[in-house]
């Protein structure tokens, strides 16, 4: 059972079953430990990469589904160095235990490049991620500043 | 701050490690094997934690974990002032889990300044003392702790080690260079990473000294910088951690690599003190991957190539349990046998002052009974460990809130020798006292899976439900008041009966001066293990003590501001937070219908927290629109990092007061995932405003305090807003309606 998937601009043929978990197949077949594990179930999204451009929580997407999609994680989107989501993270002084951290910047990422202006309301709508250490009211302080650069 | 001689004496002898007797003992091949355990090419360690490099580089070496405190950042910036440094030049880096970089000394910097220790150090205060009064190395498996909890980094570590330290290292520094130019120490100073001799218009970068000065004896009593002078302390400095933070490079437990790397997923008993009877292991003994099915004592582990490979595995066997008596347990049953012992005649009494049988009888009592549920800590990142056993050596790779003291528990856990147990303390995503001693159910697990599958690392990682379900979680406490008033509307009596766990909690002794008052527990054991859950005690005792005292104000027909004014008038520091709070959150001005504020105050870990809520009630429930705190801890490190921990405090808490119960049936957890637990996300985030004072010549606490007065804040908001009076948590579930 292989599957072919594009991960970061990559391409890799992993031997897996098709429902494995694309989390546990980006983290321990790929060895890109940047997305992280904290619920299993879709909750938190903790687990959140890119697929085509769309945020998903990939705990809860067999790998099969995700064949030949544009797949990009947290390390993906750093490549060529910090973002302007990164960079207001590190402005606002965003992270604590940072766990979350990289679900967050991937679902807030997406979501601003199909509204690259969102209220408050439109932000809490679209990014429904925990972060247990608390660091919402910086990420709101965060996006507001992107979203007033627009 | 008002530095006290005890303090410096104290604070030199931290310094110098785990010796009262201050440098006196210092034993002269101390840098060497500082060195030798921890340094790179080109650095030098001058005084212990303290390491300078040839290019004037000065890497503090922190004696905590990084659990996302930012402590990283703030101790380095105490060191930073004392030690004269330039910014640029400062770093921070983990201690090995050695005992060289032991923090054990805490205690006595804690009980010899006449602060109270952190309660979770109390238990372990013994063990300390004998190791420092005896000054013998580590036993095998003694517990010499490196701990992260009750707030201490800042105020215990910072306050009377690393400032001290530094001081200590910049003395050394001056000395060495004098001596090279043969001068007066007097005539020389220190100025961003140099000695200067300003006579002759000569320096040296630190660098270039440093190997020289770590030839001097540290003084036991460096002078210290006035606080008039700090550069670095007070200012809002970046966290060294942050970049690598926001592009997923940080590496945490979860994340341990290792060639040839197995895993593990578990199912522990879920009913806490229940035993493995039996489980048929080779239902899935031919699943892809699957490597070994270990049965423990109470609990079944499966081994496989990959997570999710054992995880399925585990999930589809069908262990048998026995369970005996908690087997039958439930919440309402635990709930009843804590009623019982409040009637009954076990209470303890550990505050007794006046009359308050007396004063109960001279007018009408004021009575309420309150109720807090069992919490989970539910870190983001799952407990989890990675060990090896090979060749009769132990290697685990974890995150804990103590570096050695896990070590010496592998060790025991495993049957060994302490020297022959390398642990790797990693970064953490989250803890909140999850990660503390007394609490490594998941390093017992870890190690004894790699006892019984030896040769190859396995990463063994709880489930959230696991996680969830074998916690030691905050305990579930009840609580009784009884109150009379005298003509003021003020209390002159309040006795408060409440149920502990194990022992009596200091933090059941209230701010306010009433002149008769009883205080006592009784100790209702359970099979539920509880642990210490961010701010302890203060997370009960300040819902129950400031909801009642709330009560009290509206018996008596008072404002609750100016009540607690009144209870708190020779309190100028409380006053003071108690102020601000109020002023800052426009107290008494008009608010929309259905909406009310609501106020609390809670001293604890020696930082006095003071929060207003604004709480609207309506038909879609209860939302907290802004809280407004007020915090005075004495000292501000980094006031961009310290309002960081108090508005995650306000977050945990109000997640907790909103959602938060841990409830029993047959003996077991019922909640196991975060649709259960639920936390606050960004749509339920109130505004926070965080107000930060410094009086007071007490260092306190910054990770902690900020939780306690949420709760009760927010329940007296819904009581002015509707008269409907919340004694038990959380808040959802329970009807509230507008009373007359
Ligand atoms: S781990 Fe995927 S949503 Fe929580
Ligand atoms: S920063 Fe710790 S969970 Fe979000």
């Amino acid at each position: 059972m292989t599957v072919r998937l594009s991960v970061n601009g990559e391409t890799h043929d992993v031997d897996v079953e098709d429902d494995a978990p694309l989390l546990w197949v980006i983290r321990d077949e790929l060895k890109l430990t940047g997305t992280k594990f904290g619920c299993g179930i879709a909750q938190c999204g903790a687990c959140t990469v890119h697929v085509d451009g769309q945020a998903i929580r990939s705990c809860i997407t067999p790998v099969a589904s995700v064949a030949g999609k544009k797949i990009t994680t947290i390390e993906g989107i750093s490549a060529g160095g910090p973002t302007p989501v990164q960079e207001a993270w590190i402005e606002h002084q965003v992270p604590q235990c940072g766990y979350c951290q990289s679900g967050m910047i991937m679902a807030v990422t997406a979501l601003l490049k199909t509204n690259p202006s969102p209220t408050d309301e439109e932000l809490a709508a679209s990014v429904t991620n925990i972060c247990r250490c608390g660091t919402y009211p910086r990420i709101r302080e965060a996006v507001r500043a992107l979203a007033a650069k627009g | 701050m008002a530095t006290t001689r005890r303090m410096v004496l104290l604070g030199g002898a931290t310094a110098a490690g785990a010796l009262v007797v201050g440098y006196a003992l210092w034993p002269s091949d101390r840098i060497a094997r500082l060195n030798a355990l921890d340094t790179a090419d080109g650095e030098q360690f001058v005084t212990n934690w303290i390491k300078i490099a040839n290019d004037d580089t000065i890497t503090v070496v922190i004696p905590h974990c990084d659990m996302g405190t930012g402590i990283f950042t703030s101790l380095p910036q105490m060191v930073a002032d004392e030690l004269d440094a330039d910014w640029s030049k400062m770093r921070s880096e983990q201690a090995p889990p050695d005992k060289l970089f032991a923090n054990g000394a805490l205690v006595e910097a804690f009980a010899l300044n006449g602060a109270k220790p952190p309660a979770f150090l109390q238990g372990l205060a013994d063990n300390t003392f004998r190791f420092v009064a005896a000054n013998v190395s580590v036993p095998p498996i003694g517990y010499i702790p490196q701990i992260t909890g009750g707030s201490s980094a800042v105020r215990g570590t910072g306050i009377y080690g690393m400032r001290v330290s530094a001081a200590a290292a910049r003395e050394m520094l001056i000395k060495a260079a004098a001596a090279r130019w043969n001068v007066p120490v007097e005539e020389c100073s220190t100025a961003e990473c140099k000695v200067m001799h300003e006579a002759s218009g000569k320096s040296f970068g630190y660098g270039e000294l440093a190997a020289e000065a770590a030839k001097y004896s540290p003084s036991p009593t460096p002078k210290l910088k006035p606080k008039e002078s700090y550069k670095y302390v007070g200012k809002p400095v970046q966290r060294f951690d942050i970049p690598r933070k926001v592009d997923g490079r940080n590496k945490y437990s979860i994340d341990t690599q290792t060639p040839d790397m197995l895993y593990a997923a578990i199912r522990i008993s879920p009913v806490f003190g229940g035993k493995l009877k039996s489980v048929n292991g080779d239902a899935v003994k031919g699943n892809r991957g699957v490597e070994k099915v270990i049965s423990l004592d109470d609990a079944v582990v499966v081994v496989a190539d990959r997570y999710w490979r054992a995880r399925d595995a585990v999930a589809t066997l069908a262990p048998a349990w026995e369970n005996g008596a908690n087997g039958k347990v439930t919440s309402a049953e635990i709930t009843q046998r804590r009623r019982d012992a409040l009637n009954g005649t076990s209470l303890k009494t550990d505050v007794d002052e006046g009359d308050t049988a007396a004063a109960l009888a001279k007018g009408k009592v004021i009575e309420a009974i309150y109720e807090v549920p069992y919490l989970s800590h539910a870190p983001m990142e799952p407990v989890n460990a990675t060990a090896c056993f090979k060749d009769g050596k132990l290697e685990v790779w974890a995150g804990t809130q103590d570096g050695l003291g896990s070590r010496a528990f592998c060790a025991e856990a495993a049957g060994l020798d302490i020297e022959n147990v390398t642990f790797h303390l990693t970064d953490m995503g989250g803890a909140f006292g999850r990660r503390l001693p007394g609490q490594y159910n998941f390093l017992t697990y870890a190690v004894k899976t790699a006892m019984a599958l030896p040769g190859k690392p396995i990463k063994l990682i709880f489930t959230r439900e696991e996680d969830m379900q074998h916690d030691f979680y905050r305990p579930n406490v009840m609580s009784r008041f009884k109150a009379v008033l005298g003509e003021d509307g003020l209390p002159t009596a309040w006795v408060n009966d409440y149920t502990t766990d194990d022992t009596a909690n200091p933090q059941a002794h209230i701010l306010y001066g009433i002149p008769n008052q009883k205080i006592s527990a009784v100790v209702v054991p359970t099979h539920v293990p509880t642990g210490a859950w961010r701010s302890v005690e203060a997370s009960w005792h300040g819902f129950f003590a400031e909801t009642f005292v709330d009560e009290l104000a509206h018996a008596a027909g008072k404002d609750p501001l100016e009540y607690r004014r009144a209870l708190l008038k020779d309190k100028p520091r409380h006053l003071g937070a108690l102020n601000t709070a109020a002023e800052k959150a426009g107290w008494g001005t008009p608010l929309p219908p259905g909406t009310a504020r609501g106020i609390a105050i809670v001293e604890s870990f020696d930082s006095i927290a003071a929060q207003v809520a604004e709480v609207e009630v309506s038909d879609s429930g209860v939302k907290v629109k802004r809280v407004v705190c007020a915090y005075d801890c004495g000292l501000v490190v980094n006031p961009s990092g310290l309002t960081q921990q108090i508005e995650g405090a306000i977050i945990f808490a109000l997640s907790a007061a909103r959602n938060g119960a841990i409830t029993i049936a047959d003996g077991a957890v019922e909640q196991s995932n975060f649709p259960d637990y639920e936390m606050i996300r960004l749509a339920d985030c109130p505004e926070i405003e965080v107000h930060l004072l410094e009086t007071g010549d007490r260092v306190g606490g910054g990770g902690e305090p900020g939780v306690p007065p949420l709760a009760p804040a927010v329940c007296n908001a819904i009581f002015a807003a509707t008269g409907t009076r919340l004694r038990t948590l959380p808040i959802n579930g329970q009807t509230i309606t507008k009373q007359g």
